[in-house]
């Protein structure tokens, strides 16, 4: 199962693209999700279902507003690439961002379960011995809702690296630029005759998503002992 | 120290209205489920933002009209009625917690000792017993130096065994760290053994507030503390030991003969004696099987709307408190005032009710 240099370049833009969008994706699902799950205030509705939107929306309509948003003459396309001279539109940085996107509901429902699980009173506990709002999250909310990021982190993984109709529609298919192992196989099926490079990606493919299952799965038994106690 | 509170607060349709003064020692606050006992905690505690509360603890302001303090630096340990220890932390991780924020307690090890957890520092808290979490959580909030001690029923969810395991550390705990306590219980029998002063709250409202003594030698109060659970409390200092098994008792009503008393000699005890177990005579009875029999004179009478109305007794310099019938009173034609004497059966004191541990300070 030899990858072409196509076909490496497409895995290998798959797992940066996939790794970027969960590294930075974990830590603002866990914000979303501790938003939603303790806090209230005005507008938590329209938030919910901001943060709700890429899961219920057309993919396709995703990564058009993703265009709209983000392209270098959308406003925030404009505002990144002035500021930080950062450009999202057809470069591996766009796919990442509608990776990001259309794993972060994913993410947000998976840990916001988690926190939710967690009973208020030990949080109440803890102020009571002397922790402020963020010693709080960090020293109590946190090590107990670690499976469920650990879960929402490779739910967004798997998402990230599969994510097809968002990415085209923002980043189109450019090989070795926005061209991932979904965006690949399917530009693969488009041609007679790629039938079989397309399987050795689809069988990459599954490796990689049963690797990261089973990466999850060590990790959470590990995180759940340590939780349980047991030395 | 002087806690001092006054809380207004709605939720629903309950309304609660509150002001009371905590002193040193132990406050009880008692009330029925339901009477608001936990809402106010958790307002001295800052978990809850009353609609209008103004809370101090001597010159520190909690929460006035401009200011909340926030829990946190309230420096007040709080002690719930589920031990609420950290799952993912082992117990002398739990006990140190509130030292990650700054608490610096002065006495680790002689608390650790006092509550009797050196043998499971190491342990996990999903593997303790209910009265030994109980106690890791007692342990934890000592430990994080507070200035005043919140225990919203911390036995009640504990079996009668392990409420009986660790009542003598509260015992002793308040003899020994002279923290504050404000101890939130529906049990009189644990009030009795370990309160100073108490506050009664009764639907949002405070229907009595005093000296422990006092409080429940109140007639009045017979319907909310339950006409078979009213009894008053009488300090007593255990004398000699008789071949027979009885234990002299000396109290400031006069000496009373009792089983069960497993005190040593010498020791300061606290004596709850039942209303229901209190019977009034107009002479001196002679050849009657109860060998305790005290003067006493009726300073109070309370009727209720049942058949049976309590009478306070003031005996020597404490109170007792005795439940009769109307039918009684009436054919005895008794009055306020009258001199009568009390007969306690000796059998009838409940070995419960007796404190053991208060002992005489060293």
């Amino acid at each position: 199962m030899m990858l072409d240099a196509a076909g490496w370049d497409a895995l290998r833009l798959s797992l940066l693209v996939g790794v970027t969008a969960t590294l930075i994706g974990v830590p603002l699902a866990t914000w979303a999700a501790w938003v939603l799950a303790r806090r209230e205030f005005y507008g938590k509705g329209a938030f919910n279902a901001l943060v709700h939107l890429p899961l219920v929306l057309p993919p396709v309509v995703t990564g058009y507003l993703l265009l709209i948003l983000f392209g270098r003459a959308g406003p925030l396309g404009r505002f990144l690439e002035d500021t930080f001279g950062l450009v999202l539109a057809f470069r591996w940085t766009g796919a990442a961002l509608a990776a990001l996107i259309m794993a972060l509901p994913l993410m947000v429902r998976a840990i916001r379960l988690a926190i939710e699980a967690v009973d208020p009173g030990l949080e109440d506990a803890a102020r009571t011995l002397g922790a402020s709002g963020f010693g709080v999250f960090r020293t109590v909310t946190l090590p107990l809702i670690l499976p469920g990021i650990l879960a929402g982190g490779v739910m967004g993984f798997a998402k990230a690296i599969g994510e097809f109709g968002a990415t085209i529609t923002f980043v189109a298919n450019i090989p070795g630029q926005t061209q991932t192992l979904p965006s690949a196989i399917y530009a693969l099926l488009q041609v007679p005759g790629g039938e079989g490079a397309a399987a050795t990606l689809v069988i990459w493919a599954c490796v990689l998503a049963l690797g990261a299952v089973a990466l999850s799965e060590w990790l959470a038994r590990r995180v759940a002992r340590r939780i349980a106690g047991a030395p | 120290m002087t806690l001092t509170v006054d809380i207004s607060h709605r939720a629903g349709t309950f309304a609660l209205d509150v002001a009371f003064e905590a002193g040193a020692g132990v406050t009880a606050l008692f009330g029925r489920s339901g009477a608001g006992k936990t809402t106010v905690v958790n307002a001295v505690a800052g978990l809850l933002m009353a609609d209008r509360a103004e809370i101090r603890l001597n010159e520190t302001i909690f929460d006035d009209v401009r200011t909340h303090l926030p829990p946190h630096r309230r420096r007040i340990g709080y002690v719930f009625q589920e031990a609420r220890l950290f799952p993912h932390l082992n117990v002398a991780q739990n006990l140190d917690y509130a030292g990650r924020f700054g608490a610096r307690p002065t006495a680790r090890a002689e608390i650790i000792d006092l509550l009797g957890l050196a043998d499971v520092l190491d342990r996990a808290p999903a593997t303790l017993s209910g009265g030994q979490k109980q106690r890791v959580a007692l342990g934890r909030a000592l430990l994080s130096d507070p200035r005043l001690l919140l225990m919203d029923e911390p036995l009640a969810a504990l079996d009668a065994p392990r409420k009986a395991e660790i009542l003598p550390y509260l015992e002793a705990l308040k003899r020994q760290t002279g923290v504050p306590i404000l101890y939130v219980s529906h049990a009189l029998d644990e009030i009795a053994r370990i309160a100073d002063r108490m506050v009664v709250i009764d639907q949002g409202a405070i229907k009595a507030q005093g000296d422990l003594f006092d409080v429940l030698s109140d007639p009045a109060l017979t319907p909310l503390f339950g006409v078979r659970e009213a009894g008053a409390v009488l300090r007593a200092k255990v004398r000699e030991r008789a071949f027979d098994g009885l234990t002299r008792i000396k109290t400031g009503a006069g000496d009373l003969h009792l089983p069960g008393v497993s005190a040593p000699e010498g020791s300061d005890i606290r004596l709850r004696i039942l209303a229901q177990d209190v019977m009034i005579s107009r002479e001196r009875p002679e050849g009657i099987s109860a060998l305790n029999i005290l003067p006493a004179r009726i300073e109070t009478r309370y009727a209720g709307d049942g058949p049976g109305v309590a009478l306070r007794l003031a005996a020597g310099s404490e109170y007792l408190l005795a439940r009769i019938t109307a039918r009684a009173w009436a054919t005895l034609e008794l009055s306020e005032g009258d001199e009568i004497y009390a007969v306690i059966k000796a059998t009838s004191v409940a070995p419960g009710s007796i404190s053991g541990a208060v002992t005489a300070p060293t």
